[in-house]
């Protein structure tokens, strides 16, 4: 395999007429007055959705460079946006960042050219999702749980189980859940599944949702078999999840807290909570790209993202947790400690962060199911397999 | 000094005597920018996209390995990827059906009976969807066959819910609401493509000579005889003209499977994942030229039955 990637990349490299700048930088120059960004949706907010949440404007004036956005919907999305190239930042998660790395399509950072390095919780700074060999591959952004978004009409009480969303039931109000959940339309729910029988089948011995052998990974697919019969439709936009929660009678669905945020602030009966299983969750990472045309831009952005209003804004408006802790509390946006515990801060040992499930894993070399087999069998189960 | 006879002759005069020496220069320069349109950019692309369904992905790294191989194509053959070129055709056929359906007696009456200001407004009414954006159909599609939508009010309203019901618990094609099951997807693809057979349905029938109609009321057919034995064949060549748009339109579109029915892929799905979410070009590529070929298949039938005899 080895082999072949090198062959592919060299390739590729031969093919576009780029070479891949494999050394680190080691000061950062003159703006290039420009900044491309490949980011989730309501990541990076100018005052536009909100006038409230801002931490763009700021630092275009600041540093002469013009940011550029474009949102991806899922991981895989990054990474063939990534992989075609023209980005200089992409705000990876824990699933898309390793295949970034192997894929050589980002670039070593040098931490000493961001001063408020040291200020990123202790947890992040070596987190395996972003640094190979102890060689760091980009800036910790943001983390947060993929939390239970119910409707509190139905659920009088929150749910405390996932399996509302994995096993044919009678919700609280007397009537099936069949058709009014909803999942996520990623390979990664794969994960959900297993770490739902983690805790309610431990004679399967999973450790890791991400890393599954083969037993393990059949009896995560039979579960989605099942709930492929309880859901309508699978979610992958957010917008569209929110419409169905109020046209579609959808009562349940795993989410993210953006979500949550958006139809709370427009009064409907939605709430959230981490049921007693745990938690799946995203810790991603603002990554630079290997062919990058504005390293200085990114590498003041990096910076911005530690020492401003953005960790802490961030946090209240995506509905996460700030990488650098000391923004819950020290007043330079809007976040405070309450809420950054109710965004689960507390709870990051109970979190397990999106991973690119490989072949070779704990288990043993070759032991576990690698991810283009997440990906073909989720469109199998999703397809009624 | 002698000075020139003649006055002096301009650029254009000079090329007009070329042209006129050489009439096949002009023809050339004509011809080549479309040519070149033609080869380089329509059929180059699709050179290029036959050549990547050749290649494959690694795994990992997501990166395109381009070596030779039928990789890409045998994992077609895989059941949930078989699965989507099966709903596809099913959905296009059904789809394809549908429109003939209700598009023959609208087209039948536009075209016989229809008489000035009303043959406009028939026009008119066929035509006025198509103005309007494509998505802002769909989700309005959405909205109305949504489970709280107006179908569901109204069937509450006239204690109809059950017949509702009854449809939805249908195996296969039911779900849990309209805008989760294939029917719902079935009642926009239908509803969106109609106009594309109403129309060259009712140029066929506009094209049946009403003296054939009288002589084979004269020979003593009944009107259904006439429909089937005159009409009908006649009428033919326009009802598969219509149902080359319909089905290759339904088998190309992406966006109506993705907002209306039950997250399922159809090949427009899937290319447009696998190109764009997950990065695997071969494999998109590899999807995209089963509609060609399906579609090469049609088009041969459809060419057999004399569709375009009338072009």
């Amino acid at each position: 395999m080895p082999s072949i990637k090198l062959l592919a990349t060299t390739a590729l490299a031969l093919v576009t007429g780029l070479t891949p700048a494999f050394a680190e930088m080691t000061e950062v120059g003159a703006s290039e007055g420009q900044l491309n960004i490949v980011a989730w949706a309501g990541y990076i907010e100018r005052g536009e959705t909100d006038k409230a949440y801002d931490w763009v404007t700021k630092f275009e004036a600041d540093s002469g460079c013009k940011v550029s956005v474009k949102t991806a919907n899922t991981s895989d999305e990054m990474v063939a946006l990534m992989n075609e190239g023209g980005f200089d930042l992409v705000t990876a998660s824990g699933d898309a960042s390793l295949r970034l790395i192997a894929g050589k399509r980002v670039q070593p950072i040098n931490t000493a050219l961001i001063p408020s390095w040291s200020k990123i919780d202790p947890r992040l700074q070596d987190a395996s999702w972003h640094t190979v060999d102890g060689v760091h591959y980009g800036t910790p952004y943001l983390w947060g749980p993929n939390v239970l978004m119910y409707n509190t009409e139905v659920f009088k009480e929150p749910p405390t189980s996932w399996n509302v969303v994995f096993e044919k039931m009678d919700l609280p109000d007397g009537k099936s859940n069949e058709g009014r959940v909803q999942a996520y339309d990623g390979p990664i729910h794969i994960a959900d599944a297993a770490q739902y029988l983690m805790f309610h089948k431990p004679e399967l011995k999973i450790t890791s949702p991400y890393e599954l052998n083969e037993e393990q990974y059949a009896a995560a697919l039979e579960l989605l078999r099942v709930q492929r019969t309880l859901v309508g439709r699978y979610w992958h936009d957010a917008f569209i999840q929110m419409d169905d929660f109020k046209n579609e009678g959808v009562v349940a669905s795993g989410s993210w807290p953006i979500q949550v945020g958006l139809l709370q602030s427009e009064k409907l009966p939605i709430a959230s909570v981490i049921p007693q299983e745990g938690a799946t969750g995203w810790a991603d990472t603002s990554m630079l790209h290997a062919e990058a045309a504005n390293p200085n831009c990114a590498y003041k952005w990096m910076e911005h993202t530690l020492a401003s209003n953005l960790q802490s804004d961030l946090s209240v408006w995506f509905g996460g947790n700030p990488v650098v802790p000391a923004a819950c509390t020290d007043g330079s946006g809007m976040q405070t400690a309450e809420g950054c515990t109710a965004n689960g801060l507390d709870d990051f040992d109970k979190i397990r962060f999106w991973t690119t499930p490989v072949a070779n894993c704990s288990q043993g070399e070759g032991a576990c199911v690698p991810y283009y087999r997440w990906v073909s069998d989720y469109i199998g189960v999703i397809g009624g397999r | 000094m002698m000075t020139a006879i003649f006055p002096a002759r301009s650029l254009a005069d000079r090329l007009t005597t070329l042209f006129w020496r050489k009439p096949k220069l002009l023809l050339a320069l004509m011809l080549t920018p479309p040519l070149l349109w033609l080869g380089v950019i329509y059929l180059g692309s699709l050179a290029a996209l036959l050549l990547q369904s050749f290649y494959s992905i690694d795994e990992f790294s997501g990166m395109v390995v381009p070596e030779f191989t039928l990789k890409t194509y045998a994992e077609l053959l895989r059941p949930q990827n078989y699965d989507i070129i099966l709903r596809t055709l099913l959905m296009s056929a059904a789809v394809t059906l549908g429109c003939a359906i209700l598009a023959f007696p609208i087209a039948y009456y536009a075209a016989r009976f229809a008489k000035g200001r009303w043959k406009a407004v028939f026009y008119l009414g066929i035509m006025l969807p198509l103005w309007s954006s494509y998505l802002v159909k769909v989700y309005a599609w959405k909205l109305i066959l949504a489970k709280e939508g107006i179908i569901t009010w109204a069937t509450d309203a006239t204690h109809t819910s059950g017949i509702l019901n009854a449809i939805l618990a249908l195996p296969v094609i039911g779900g849990n609401s309209l805008s989760t099951s294939y029917i719902g997807m079935f009642a926009v693809f239908t509803y969106v493509w109609l106009p594309y057979m109403i129309l060259p349905m009712q140029a066929a029938l506009e094209r049946v000579p009403t003296s054939m109609l009288e002589a084979s009321q004269d020979l003593g057919a009944t009107r259904a005889q006439t429909f089937r034995t005159v009409i009908l064949p006649l009428a033919m060549p326009g009802v598969i003209a219509g149902s080359i748009f319909t089905f290759s339109l339904t088998m190309g579109d992406y966006i109506i499977p993705q907002i209306v029915g039950n997250s399922a892929n159809f090949i427009g799905m899937a290319v447009y994942q696998l190109q764009g979410t997950a990065g695997n070009i071969p494999l998109a590529a590899a999807f995209a030229v089963i509609p060609i070929l399906i579609m090469l298949v049609y088009l041969a039938l459809a060419k057999r039955a004399g569709a375009f005899d009338a072009l």
